[in-house]
């Protein structure tokens, strides 16, 4: 068993200093498409991609990110309406609830040192789990933040969903909602969990958990590197902002690039 | 019916021969794609055929398809072997008014959930199976709601229709001793696990009976997947197992090549082969993690967790996506790589193979971990054969059935690789594959990028012709052999998509390994299958 502590003790800290700097090490995020200005002869008809994220208004492109499945398809080599995909991973946003951008304040007010946090699948595709999981492993480590996996929603303070909500999964998961204590959040994390993905709305995979219940925090991606979740996770207890609405992304509004 | 002989000698006199029990006629109709030989036959005849498949010509069974046709149903019996011949399939026609099959679990016990499941989507009753009824769709689902059905309405929410209130699954006890209890796990889990439901019964410490309902992430893909163009559909197959991605999407362009009758050139052949290695190496080190958290070895699972971490971003660094989405298509690779650039992955993928072997090392004198794996959780080999388990659960109990070699595909055939197999059965054979096929997966991704044939990467699709039709494509993904059988129509569009997958079939024999075994080991065997619902559910 020594063995094992010399082993770890010879490693060192691979831990991400994020948030505190930037993460620089490559690989940690695929980056998205960013919109902007069309350039030159580029027409919108090249607009093609499969799942009508990308729209064109007024000879600017903007991308959906609740809707964006990362298929690359308007990327080089395939597509050409980008040039290559905007490196960054502070992807999530507050939702937007009547209005205003301050869902789950209570739970940013009461828990900004600690969280709890359950997970609810519900049918994700598994590669959101897996990134999910990436969050207790050393490289991101997110009790350093005082961020912790409750095993029962009785102690948790946020619902974690990933995946579209299936038909199966509706019960539980309003379950598990329903036995946390106030106050509470909720975070959908992927794109299946913030529209229903590639799979929803069908009849047997839902349309995203906003359909079931309150979401104040999205992170978007397919999935959302570890270090996206955690910037959700920064703003469901009020240490990381929003960003500014001119350019948030709000449901349906796409975000542009200036 | 064009008569032709099928390529396979042993199989060659059939339509003279009968096999026992078989009143024929048995066509050989025209041999599509890469099946070595196709029949069609009476449905009364289909259990004798493919008994005398399984048990006289050392087939394996792989899949039921369920085609709906305008008056009749049209069942595809699949098998395959490692006689180096290609898969076999069997078909047989019945009217929509008798809507009836002779079942054929209690010969091939593989095939006893895919009888339910088509049962549950279609309709269909498999006449002489124990247990039909509820499987893929829960209690909320009224009855005789068939959504695999043509005239099912597939685009609207099931959900309006109104949410049951409560769960009432109450499976009945078979364990009637004093004291006896039924302990459920599920479906939503304490960490991160899949959503799925187990009910432990028990007198004590050790598990009596497991019965588990799977299903709760049933996103109706094979459903959803019709009437869309291949090039969606293919988002499909690439995204309901995401951590599967690159193999299921590689079985699924391989169903659709075939059909267009285009070949990826052997650029991209040979990267498909790098690329699907790779993912089979972060998956198995994700799988070893799995196991020893599982365990409670602390700094073990954190060691391996790095590793993880490591291929991840590896494989985002070199394919632009942490779990390989948006690289294969029909025809070949949406994007190319330089030599350099796989000369530079297979050399970092070497370097984190080093790390493995010395945790590997590290484990074998871990003795508490060991004590937590030998001898718990053991699948004979007689059951391994018997539900036809496959990929390294399969081959921990000493039954190999690698697509790799069975069925070669890509040019995995001119790569020197060995498939490891272990006769234990037990949890710790199960690690012990996972690491002898991560060695494998470094040998292989090594030799490919040390010979990568020059040209580009992808064949371009003649925009006329495109063929209608239907074929098989397989993958060994990193939990076994696929199945993707797919049906094309002229416009490009999906006419019927079946999935078989690892898990599905692995879950299947799942039972075997816990019954007996104690409440606390239960974690631990899961772990050791490394099963995924989201490929199981579909
Ligand atoms: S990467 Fe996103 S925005 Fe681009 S084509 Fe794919 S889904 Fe659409
Ligand atoms: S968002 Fe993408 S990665 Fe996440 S569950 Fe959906 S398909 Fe899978």
């Amino acid at each position: 068993m020594s063995g094992w502590v010399l082993k770890g003790l010879k490693t060192g800290i691979r831990t991400t200093l994020y948030p505190k700097v930037e993460e620089p090490a490559p690989g940690v995020s695929p980056g998205r498409p960013e919109g902007g200005g069309i350039a030159g002869n580029k027409k919108p008809a090249a607009v093609a991609c499969p799942v009508a994220a990308i729209t064109v208004h007024n000879k600017r492109v903007s991308v959906d990110y609740d809707k964006c499945i990362h298929c690359a398809r308007c990327l080089p080599p395939a597509g050409a309406i980008f040039d290559k995909p905007a490196a960054g991973y502070e992807w999530a946003y507050k939702v937007p609830r009547d209005g205003v951008a301050a869902g789950g304040a209570g739970v940013a007010k009461t828990c900004s040192h600690s969280l709890h946090i359950k997970v609810v699948d519900g049918g994700a595709c598994n590669a959101c789990l897996s990134e999910v999981s990436q969050l207790t492993k050393p490289c991101y480590d997110m009790h350093r933040l005082g961020f912790f996996i409750t095993p029962t929603p009785r102690d948790a303070d946020l619902l974690l969903v990933v995946g579209p909500v299936t038909e199966h999964m509706k019960l539980p998961l309003k379950k598990a909602f329903e036995a946390m204590p106030e106050p509470k959040a909720v975070m959908a994390v992927g794109t299946c969990a913030l529209s229903g993905g590639i799979f929803g709305p069908g009849f047997a995979a839902g349309g995203g958990v906003r359909e079931f219940l309150p979401v104040d925090i999205a992170v978007p991606g397919c999935p959302p590197p570890p270090l996206a979740i955690i910037h959700g996770l920064l703003m469901a207890v009020g240490r990381k902002e929003s960003v500014p609405s001119s350019t948030s992304p709000g449901p349906g509004s796409g975000r542009e690039a200036k | 019916m064009k008569k032709t002989t099928c390529k396979s000698s042993s199989m060659k006199e059939l339509p003279e021969d009968l096999p026992p029990g078989c009143r024929g006629p048995v066509t050989v109709t025209a041999v599509a794609g890469r099946f070595s030989c196709c029949m069609e036959a009476s449905a009364a005849d289909i259990p004798p055929i493919c008994n005398w498949l399984t048990t006289r010509q050392g087939y394996r069974f792989a899949s039921i398809v369920i085609e709906e046709m305008p008056a009749e149903w049209l069942a595809h019996y699949i098998f395959y072997s490692d006689n180096g011949q290609g898969p076999v399939s069997i078909s047989a026609r019945v009217d929509k008014a008798d809507n009836a099959l002779p079942s054929i679990s209690h010969l091939i016990h593989a095939a006893d959930w895919h009888e339910r499941e088509m049962e549950d989507l279609f309709g269909l009753v498999f006449e002489g199976h124990p247990r039909l009824g509820e499987f893929v769709l829960h209690e909320e689902w009224p009855e005789g709601t068939n959504p695999m059905k043509k005239d099912f309405d597939a685009t609207v929410p099931y959900i309006d229709q109104g949410p049951s209130s409560s769960c009432s699954w109450h499976p009945p006890a078979l364990v009637s001793e004093s004291g006896a209890f039924m302990m459920p796990i599920g479906p939503v889990f304490s960490g991160f696990a899949e959503s799925a439901h187990f009910l432990l019964e028990t007198v004590g410490e050790d598990i009596i009976r497991m019965i588990p309902r799977f299903f709760y992430k049933y996103r109706g893909v094979e459903k959803t997947a019709e009437g869309l163009p291949a090039d969606r559909a293919l988002l499909l197959a690439e995204r309901f197992s995401g951590t599967s991605a690159f193999a299921h999407s590689l079985a699924f362009c391989h169903a659709v090549e075939e059909i267009w009758g285009t070949r990826a050139p052997r650029r991209a052949v040979a990267l498909r082969v790098m690329l699907a290695e790779l993912e089979r190496f972060r998956h198995h080190v994700a799988a070893i993690e799995g196991i020893c958290s599982s365990t409670g070895l602390v700094v073990a699972a954190s060691q391996v967790g790095i590793l993880e971490e490591d291929i991840l971003r590896l494989s985002c660094k070199f394919a632009g996506h942490r779990y390989l989405f948006g690289l294969n298509v029909p025809g070949g690779l949406q994007r190319d790589f330089s030599d350099s650039e796989c000369l530079e992955l297979a050399g970092a993928v070497k370097e984190i193979f080093v790390k493995l072997q010395d945790l590997e090392k590290r484990l074998r004198f871990s003795s508490s971990f060991l004590d937590r794996l030998e001898e718990v959780g053991t699948v004979s080999t007689e059951d391994a054969v018997d539900y036809g388990l496959v990929g390294p659960v399969a081959r921990a109990s000493g039954v190999s059935g690698d697509l790799r070699t069975c069925l070669p595909y890509g040019d995995y055939g001119s790569f020197e690789f060995s498939v490891p197999v272990e006769k234990e059965g037990d949890g710790y054979a199960r690690l012990r594959i996972l690491f002898q096929e991560a060695e494998q997966s470094n040998n292989i991704i090594s030799q490919a990028v040390s010979s990568l044939p020059g040209g580009g990467v992808l064949q371009p699709l003649s925009p006329g012709a495109r063929p209608a039709g239907a074929a098989l494509g397989w993958a060994e993904t990193p939990l076994g052999a696929t199945f993707h059988w797919v049906r094309l129509e002229e416009d490009g569009r999906v006419a019927r998509y079946r999935l078989t997958t690892p898990s599905f079939t692995n879950w299947h024999g799942f039972h075997l390994s816990v019954e007996g075994f104690a409440f606390q080991d239960f974690p631990i065997i899961l772990a050791t299958f490394g099963l995924s619902n989201a490929e199981c559910d579909r």
